[in-house]
């Protein structure tokens, strides 16, 4: 596996996505680099969790392919992506509703971590060693993300901000190089925002990309590097937020004719 | 506080431990030998409810054909020590075996299938449980295998190196009839599904299962290969069905294609979900329950109805089934989680934390 | 070749009765995600009730088709009834219940209808009343009675005026939006409810109506009936694709022309190995093996994750 060279750690080159007579995406084409915080934003029904879906292993492309790390991929499953370094929220909160938060997180460490079946009935001295550090990894994070409540809390009693937090606490636990959260503010208020924005900057700052869409365009403007317009499944633009916010096309199409 | 609490494990281990040592003998002695053979019936069930509990309870795949590997071990038993193939291999070999090809069967049933959607799988795995019924009622033409639906009998009973447990033997002066000795072995075995269930319920594959139960599309984005883990969860289960298949087997001495219906399917999944889908007392709760009520009701409902009425209209047999199927749908409406789910183990453990999370709460409640 | 014909029609006829039941369970399916497990025995409680009717109406002077269709009308309102009471008492409360408590209700329901129908008519086999003329017909060699052309004709016009119900009246724009989602038909006023009520009735009538084919043309009526039929039937709305009316409609007629090929064929196509008796686990062979290449079935739709 050659090393990654270039300064993107992913790559998309015309992707295109269709569902039958729909064309959800078509030629997108997309440059994210190491590090960066990069927005996705358009329209509802622009391709956003399309592009994520196909990111991920859910949906399959039907044109066009991405590069991540350095490897190419036209088709794969979400467990080898996840694999690879892609970890992932879900619009509509995709937790394990009946598994305590610290579960919840503990799974994310699944990929990460090898006891087998042996393992599990002996209980020897290697896999208590991983289940303990996968279990004090779990209570880092549940603080990094900065969830208060005990650790044995269902996820499905936690509040709506704390399971937001919770998703991306699970998502971390992979140890991804990208992470790509769908609307991850998405039922927030202003305070919320504001801390959901110190987290991300925090995560960056440790040294994951992540990949961002967004509605609130506030956060988007102050927390990307860059950000990419899609509109109809089609990238309209992709630059640093100033330029997008001028942007005749984008203004246009997304945020309708008024200049913030 | 924490010291109290164990010390009153350790004792209630100590008195259940006893309990279940002299149970055979209390309830050959108040209830008659008959009631003995019962329970070891409920074990052995018990065993397959908590094989199932593994693929339906842990990893959520409905499975309405499950009584098909115990079919296939019980079978795989009767062939390998009966006068049907001449055969008779001893004990410590063929449980064995028995467990492997139910498995291999788990496997070939789940590989292909394992992809459907949740009711999609129960339907074709129920066809599986058919198939296989149908198969072993059919095998006596042109090759006499199963001796279709006679079925195969004198099998062997279950011999441990020259300790035959068919006999009564004398152990320090008391008298140890087989069906006592049968409890005995059943419950160890029982203690050691039970052992192994609570190991894999809190490993990382039992996370991995739970975590598909829960949201199989979030699951596989986590990073868990989701095929191969609910293939290892079926397998798991069938290789458990195998080998209560060949202790029935060795234990009645006799199989036949009726007792591998969809109805057993059926019962052992009530087991599980009326017990208290993926947690383990429950599920032995609705093991228990589920043979010992009907077979209660059986004996019972005659007299019951002598006593009541005077007379008995109703035969006892339909009225056994028609209070099972009442009984079923009474407790779903009461107790739509089972009867001891694991969500009340979970509030058993957070209140050990107690008072400091009643604080939590009150602030949480202010704030919200 | 000369059996072909032959088994053809039967298919055709077992796959019409077929058809019937599985557009009940698949109603089901659509609006509630549940496998109504009691379905079979409403099947075998309209077969009952007619005989029953029958056999009391015969009693008086009415003409023979009057009572045929009268008991046809009992039978129907019964099955209603019975479909309505089904939901009311053991599915309704759980609608927000972990996903397998209604089935396990419904199984117990089908277990109380089964013994219930035991204890009531007994465990012998009752003969169902031959009340019309029932000649039969010679097509190319093959035998079809009047019966069982009736049912064809019968099982297409109930269909085609489900699928006007369904397609073309308010209350089937109803229905249609209540499987698609809940939350969102509510909110436009749709009293789910009621919904949902309608739809078990529906499909209980049409249950009651392949009970009574069924012991038209085979003559017998017995408390087990419905439960293989049942089966045999959810198979069929399986392979057809669950939760999708016409799927049923072609999975039902499928399967019946499986099960008569198969049984025909079995032999000579396996060398004398398996015969007619494996029939049954033919039907979920095939079930399976379409599985497997179609995994929503012939004519679901590829469920695409929104994630």
């Amino acid at each position: 596996m050659t090393p990654n060279t270039s300064p993107y750690l992913l790559e998309l080159s015309g992707v295109g996505k269709h569902f039958g007579g729909l064309s959800a995406l078509a030629g997108v084409s997309l440059h994210i680099r190491q590090g960066e915080i990069y927005g996705l934003i358009g329209p509802n029904g622009a391709g956003k969790t399309t592009l994520f879906n196909i990111l991920t292993g859910l949906y399959q492309l039907d044109a066009g392919s991405f590069s991540f790390a350095g490897r190419a991929y036209t088709r794969c499953k979400p467990h080898l992506l996840a694999q690879a370094g892609i970890a992932r929220t879900f619009q509509n909160i995709r937790l394990f509703a009946n598994m305590s938060a610290l579960e919840n997180i503990m799974v994310g460490r699944h990929l990460r971590t090898r006891t087998g079946l042996w393992g599990a009935l002996t209980r020897n001295a290697t896999a208590r060693a991983e289940e303990r550090a996968v279990a004090e990894r779990a209570h880092e994070l549940l603080r990094y993300v900065g969830i208060n409540r005990p650790a044995q809390t269902l996820a499905k009693n936690l509040s709506y901000g704390e399971q937001r937090r919770l998703e991306i606490a699970r998502a971390l636990a992979t140890d991804p190089k990208l992470l790509a959260l769908d609307e991850p503010a998405a039922g927030m208020n202003a305070t919320e925002t504001g801390s959901l924005k110190k987290l991300l900057q925090t995560i960056r700052a440790s040294g994951i990309t992540i990949l961002l869409i967004e509605h609130d365009v506030k956060l988007i403007m102050d927390l990307c590097d860059r950000v990419a317009v899609l509109n109809y499944g089609q990238k309209i633009a992709e630059d640093i937020p100033q330029e997008i916010r001028r942007n005749p096309a984008v203004i246009t199409a997304y945020l309708g004719g008024n200049p913030a | 506080m924490r010291k109290i609490i164990e010390y009153k494990q350790i004792v209630t281990t100590i008195a259940l431990g006893v309990l279940l040592a002299i149970l055979p003998f209390v309830t050959d002695a108040l209830l008659g030998r008959g009631w003995v053979r019962i329970l070891d019936f409920a074990l052995l069930y018990t065993m397959l409810a908590l094989g199932l509990n593994i693929v339906v309870g842990y990893a959520g795949l409905l499975d309405l054909g499950y009584v098909a590997f115990f079919a296939v071990g019980a079978y795989t038993y009767a062939l390998l020590a009966s006068p049907q193939l001449g055969l008779h291999l001893p004990f410590w070999i063929i449980l064995p075996i028995g467990s492997l090809i139910a498995g291999i069967f788990g496997a070939l049933l789940g590989a292909p299938t394992l992809k459907l959607r949740g009711d999609y799988l129960a339907i074709v795995t129920l066809g599986f449980g058919e198939i296989i019924r149908i198969f072993l009622n059919n095998l006596n033409a042109p090759v006499n295998i199963t001796n279709g639906a006679q079925g195969i009998s004198q099998i062997d009973p279950i011999r441990i190196a020259n300790f035959s447990f068919s006999r009564t033997h004398e152990i320090f002066g008391l008298a140890f009839p087989s069906v006592h000795l049968y409890f005995y072995l059943f419950l160890a075995l029982t203690l050691l599904v039970i052992f192994v269930s609570a190991r894999l319920q809190d490993s990382r594959i039992g996370r991995a299962w739970m975590a598909i139960r829960e949201d199989e599309v979030a699951a596989e984005a986590m990073g868990i290969n989701t095929r191969n883990i609910k293939l290892l969860a079926f397998v798991m289960g069938a290789s458990f069905g195998g080998v209560a298949g060949g202790l029935f087997a060795g234990f009645q001495g006799f199989v036949s294609p009726e007792s591998f219906s969809l109805m057993e399917s059926i019962m052992i999944l009530c087991m599980v979900v009326l017990g208290g889908m993926g947690n383990i007392g429950g599920v032995v709760l609705g093991g228990v329950l589920l043979v010992v009520l009907p077979e209660a009701l059986r004996n019972g409902a005659g007299p019951l109805q002598q006593w009541l009425l005077g007379r008995t209209p109703v035969d006892p047999e339909s009225l056994r089934m028609l209070l099972f199927g009442i009984a079923l749908i009474v407790v779903m409406l009461w107790r739509p989680a089972g009867l001891w789910p694991s969500g009340v183990r979970r509030r058993e453990l957070e209140a050990v934390d107690g008072i400091a999370q009643q604080e939590q709460d009150t602030v949480y409640d202010a704030e919200h | 070749m000369d059996i072909l014909l032959q088994q053809i029609i039967n298919g055709l006829v077992q796959g019409s009765v077929y058809a019937l039941v599985a557009l009940g369970y698949t109603m089901v399916y659509g609006i509630l995600g549940l496998i109504n497990f009691a379905h079979g025995e409403v099947v075998m409680v309209g077969a009952m009730v007619a005989l029953a009717s029958i056999q009391v109406l015969l009693a008086t002077a009415l003409a023979p088709v009057l009572v045929f269709l009268l008991s046809i009308i009992v039978a129907v309102a019964a099955c209603m009834a019975l479909g309505y009471g089904i939901e009311r008492i053991a599915y309704r409360p759980l609608r927000h219940a972990p996903r397998l408590a209604p089935l396990i209700t419904a199984i117990g329901v089908s277990i109380v209808l089964q013994t219930l129908a035991m204890m009531i008519w007994g465990r012998e086999y009752h003969s169902f009343p031959q009340l019309l003329h029932n000649g039969s017909h010679n097509i190319g060699g093959a035998i079809i009675t009047e019966v069982q052309i009736a049912i064809v004709v019968i099982a297409i016009l109930v269909m085609l005026g489900l699928m006007l119900l369904v397609h073309r009246t308010r209350l089937g724009r109803a229905m249609r939006a209540v499987a698609e989602n809940q939350t969102a038909a509510s909110l436009m006023g749709v009293n789910i409810n009621s919904v949902i009520s309608v739809t078990f009735m529906l499909g209980s009538a049409l249950a009651a109506v392949a009970g009574i084919m069924v012991s038209a043309n085979y003559g017998i009526v017995h408390y087990y009936m419905g439960f293989m039929l049942g089966l045999k039937a959810f198979t069929a709305a399986v392979l057809g694709g669950i939760g999708n009316l016409r799927g049923a409609m072609l999975g039902g007629v499928l399967l019946g022309l499986i099960e008569s090929l198969g049984a025909g064929y079995i032999g000579p196509l396996t060398g004398g190995i398996l015969g007619s008796n494996y029939q049954d686990a033919f039907a979920f062979f095939v079930l399976i093996a379409v599985l497997i290449f179609r995994p929503s079935g012939l004519l679901g739709e590829r469920v695409s994750e929104r994630a």
